[in-house]
């Protein structure tokens, strides 16, 4: 499967939206049908284009957000897109794009931003935003392959409504093994006083130590990555187990 | 696009795997300017429609250009001393 999965060559090819499911005010989950898919593994995305009637065309990335085999998503895998304002492609995939219609993408890439169950030590997972999208694939990979491996999600959102996969964190939460956190940049809900970005005590606080070996997933907007991954260094950690992926 | 609107080399995986069966993010590869090595995917990549270009991260100077017209796809590698691509 992981060789199937990296090794050949890929062109556009046409997926058709089987479901879609909204997350939040501006996000939502599409389930697509892909012919032939090959199998990912988590982490890993895919190119999306858009072709308008005059010709023109706009492509973008957008991770998988379902594990595969998926128990949860069958023969089909997921995209989750938040849309952006004045965005030339995430409006037309939150708002317009439904059930039935033609998708054209080009997929899995990526095999650098990947975890796998038979990979050593913890897992620190930190996103913001849509960063937590491939990091849901990551989580539902570990379920899926029954792994104790110790994984902790720091999860950055503006306010409580722009929590995507709510129900499914909680979920996940409930294992012995996965310890979800969120952080509240705006406004938090109640009972929790703390309202403000990551920071070196949020880091020091619940991320793993420098001590404990974990491989670190950082992902989100270009500077919310930036900024996460030199707090990461400042306090120790090992740039080489850090690793990255910026959305923009 | 701004200096600080980069994306990674995870960007370039799409582009890439239309003219490589490898996946090249995880190619290890020497920058020609700095002869820095690493691995793909921690260059930094700027979208700028219809090309794509990949900078090392440690000195800035261009390591790869991607650019796909209808017809076809064009490489420029002149930043790269070598890619490293695992055998299996
Ligand atoms: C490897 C990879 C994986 C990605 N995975 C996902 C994913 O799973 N879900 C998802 O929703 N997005 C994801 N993205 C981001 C996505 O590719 C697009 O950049 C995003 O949907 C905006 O595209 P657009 O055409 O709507 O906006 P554009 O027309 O490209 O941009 C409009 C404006 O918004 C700004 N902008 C662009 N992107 C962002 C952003 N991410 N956050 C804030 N402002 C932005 C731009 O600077 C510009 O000013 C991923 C990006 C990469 C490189
Ligand atoms: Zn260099």
């Amino acid at each position: 499967m992981e060789r199937t999965a990296l090794r050949r060559r890929l062109m556009w090819q046409v997926a058709t939206v089987a479901d879609v499911r909204r997350e939040t005010d501006t996000a939502r989950t599409i389930v697509l049908d892909v012919p032939d898919w090959p199998g990912h593994l988590a982490g890993q995305h895919l190119d999306v284009r858009l072709t308008a009637e005059d010709g023109y065309r706009a492509s973008r990335s957008y991770s998988i957000a379902s594990a595969w085999p998926g128990s949860d998503t069958g023969s089909t895998i997921e995209l989750t897109v938040e849309q952006v304002p004045d965005g030339e492609v995430s409006p037309y995939l939150v708002d317009v794009l439904k059930v039935g219609d033609p998708l054209e993408i080009r997929g899995p890439v990526g095999g650098w931003f990947v975890w796998t169950p038979d990979q050593d030590g913890p897992v620190q997972l930190i996103g913001g935003g849509s960063g937590v999208v491939p990091l849901r694939a990551m989580l539902r990979a570990h379920a899926a392959a029954g792994s104790t491996t110790p994984v902790r999600l720091l999860y950055s959102v503006r306010r409580p409504e722009s929590v995507i996969y709510v129900s499914d964190l909680k979920e996940l939460a409930t294992s012995d093994d996965v310890d979800v956190r969120l952080v509240y940049t705006r406004e938090a809900p109640a009972g929790e006083p703390r309202v403000g970005r990551i920071d070196a005590d949020v880091i020091e606080r619940h991320a793993f130590g420098p001590e404990a070996g974990a491989t670190t997933y950082v992902c989100g907007p270009t500077p919310f990555v930036e900024t996460v991954a030199d707090l990461l260094v400042a306090a120790g950690h090992d740039p080489a187990h850090v690793r990255t992926e910026r959305f923009g | 696009m701004s200096q600080a609107n980069y994306l990674d080399g995870n960007a370039a995986a799409g582009a890439l795997s239309e003219v490589f069966a490898v996946d090249l993010t995880t190619a290890v590869g020497q920058c020609n300017g700095c002869g820095q090595t690493a691995v793909f995917a921690e260059a930094r990549v700027y979208v700028d429609a219809p090309g794509m270009v990949a900078r090392c991260n440690g000195c800035e100077s261009v390591l790869l250009r991607v650019v796909t017209t209808p017809h076809d796809t064009y490489l420029d590698l002149r930043g790269l001393t070598y890619l490293r691509v695992p055998n299996s």
